[in-house]
């Protein structure tokens, strides 16, 4: 993508900036759905309908929201630090957006070919706690600051069983580039990573059940990182108002909830990338069938959207299922069940790649 | 070491039967409806705001009287020989000018005793319940047909009638106090 518009314009500058409106889009589109979506599943899991007023079953209530949003009056407590206060939400914003810069969309959709793209990802999503401590920090407010020492001890404990899983999918696969692990699972279902990989071996359907422990960790890990329920005791919001975003208002608010559903969609396609193939079709391209080749990469987008959309509604259906988890029980599930299990996973599929 | 795996099997299992059960809610028809465009059907012998079919009315005063809060005021004016005040629905004669017939629903508790005490049976509970009002004094509602001059001009006619009544009884009068002067003397 990047490559194909700097040949187009010829300057450096201007093609990477066109390449970061995509993701930005994205976010932003899914965002005003992904919203849409949440309240739609929640009102129907409860047995109500939620919006239906603003457009065909209420689809333009988040454009709503946002209007109002923009027009709120933007409130800085007297006593914030306001340096810190105004920077947080645009380094949360960062960290998640950052995140979007080497997921690969379809074969022609990413934004940069790097080697590193899944250790980039880890990294550039602890710029979020950096964010998150200085939002709790500099409104000096106690229910903030509580929430965002909750979320920096909860997003750096549920890093590790994350690394651990996205270490085992490195030794599997050899590589870090998201792009050449999403190449590898081509063609069929079969072979995606959670039926162990396209390499057709004994290796393989031993593989299987590991990598379904493996899958279900990293999901249960991610959810926790993006501080959705259960695990949203950072936010709680029938104990801490809304946690480290309590004194926010107006759009820096908005850029929070922003983050967090851009956050949502990321881990999904990290997921998503690992184990379920990616962009790549389950069954293989109608493009390739009817011989127009230029329909491929707009099928892999749709394969792409469709997975982490799934994973996503996946999330939203645990929200509304679970309770919240207390402190105690959180660290709990991390370092005594997750941690050990990853651990074993990671050495078993160690063991059985080298096979 | 076997306590922990059934705790982990405990938490994922018991994750996917609370998941089953939203799932299955995710397609049940919703309970609620839209409102304002859609409405519960009201019990039959529901009870919300009062309405008087005044043309029934004969002006008895009963429902006043029954009310506990005071809520109802009623005015009547007697009305004159030869004024035709028509007939209710089942029969009975009027003989009375409403002149004001007041109630202030926002007194009202929705008890119902003033209806039943109506002998033509004019007053009675609709199935109107969306009345809310911006000021209080919208919350009186008047129910009397006469208009203000009208009102006035019945209570006049009374009066006068009343005044004729009061002169031709004492052009009958002097006759008998002469009798009793008679008779003392």
């Amino acid at each position: 993508m990047y490559q194909f518009l700097y040949n187009l314009i010829g300057n450096e500058i201007i093609a990477g900036l066109l390449v970061a409106v995509v993701p930005l889009t994205i976010i932003l589109v899914f965002a005003l759905f992904g919203i849409w979506l949440e309240r739609k599943v929640s009102a129907h899991m409860q047995d109500r309908l939620g919006p239906m007023r603003t457009g065909w079953h209420g689809w333009l209530q988040t454009v709503a929201d946002l209007m109002k949003m923009l027009q709120k009056e933007d409130i800085i407590a007297t006593d914030a630090d306001k340096t810190l206060y105004n920077i947080a939400p645009v380094l949360v914003f960062t960290g998640s957006f950052a995140v979007y810069a080497v997921i690969p969309f379809s074969s022609k959709l990413l934004g940069s070919e790097v080697e590193i793209g899944l250790f980039y990802v880890l990294a550039i999503s602890s710029l979020v706690v950096a964010g998150i401590l200085m939002a709790g920090w500099s409104a000096n407010n106690k229910y903030s600051l509580l929430g965002a020492m909750r979320a920096a001890a909860q997003i750096i404990s549920y890093e590790i069983p994350t690394a651990l899983i996205v270490l085992s999918m490195v030794m599997l696969t050899g590589t870090l580039s998201l792009d050449k692990i999403s190449q590898m699972q081509t063609s069929s279902f079969w072979n995606w990573n959670i039926f162990g990989g396209a390499i057709f071996s004994l290796s393989k359907f031993l593989l299987i059940p590991f990598m379904f422990v493996g899958a279900l960790i990293i999901f249960i890990s991610t959810l926790a990182e993006v501080n959705r329920v259960p695990f949203d005791i950072p936010e709680a919001e029938s104990e801490l108002v809304a946690g480290y975003f309590t004194e926010y208002c107006g759009m820096k608010w908005g850029m929070f909830m922003l983050a967090e559903y851009g956050n949502m969609f990321a881990v999904s396609a990290i997921i998503s990338i690992l184990f379920f193939g990616g962009y790549q079709s389950p069954f293989g391209y109608l493009g390739n069938t009817i011989g127009a080749q230029w329909l491929v990469p707009f099928e892999q987008g749709f394969w792409f959207l469709a997975k982490g959309l799934t994973l996503v509604f996946v999330q939203m259906w645990l929200r509304w299922t679970l309770p919240r988890l207390r402190v105690d029980q959180l660290m709990t599930v991390c370092w005594k069940y997750l941690i050990p299990y990853a651990f074993i996973n990671l050495i078993i599929i160690g063991i059985i790649s080298i096979l | 070491m076997k306590q922990y795996l059934r705790n982990t099997w405990d938490g994922i299992f018991t994750v996917l039967v609370g998941m089953k059960v939203t799932f299955k809610h995710l397609f049940t028809p919703a309970v609620t409806i839209q409102y304002p465009d859609v409405k519960v059907k009201l019990p039959e012998r529901v009870r919300n705001r009062l309405y008087v079919n005044m043309d029934d009315c004969i002006g008895c005063d009963q429902c006043s009287r029954a009310c506990p809060v005071s809520c109802i005021e009623i005015e009547t004016v007697k009305s004159i020989p030869g004024e035709d005040l028509g007939i209710t629905s089942n029969g009975k004669k009027k003989a009375l000018w409403v002149t004001k017939f007041d109630i202030d629903i926002a007194k009202c508790c929705y008890c119902q005793l003033c209806v039943f005490p109506c002998p033509t049976e004019c007053i009675y509970m609709t199935d109107v319940y969306e009345f809310a009002e911006y000021e209080r004094s919208n919350f009186l509602y008047k129910f009397a047909t006469l208009t203000d001059e009208e009102a006035v001009q019945k209570k006049l006619n009374y009066e006068k009638f009343q005044a004729e009544k009061a002169a031709a009884a004492a052009k009958l009068k002097p006759e008998t106090p002469a009798q009793t002067e008679n008779k003392s003397e």
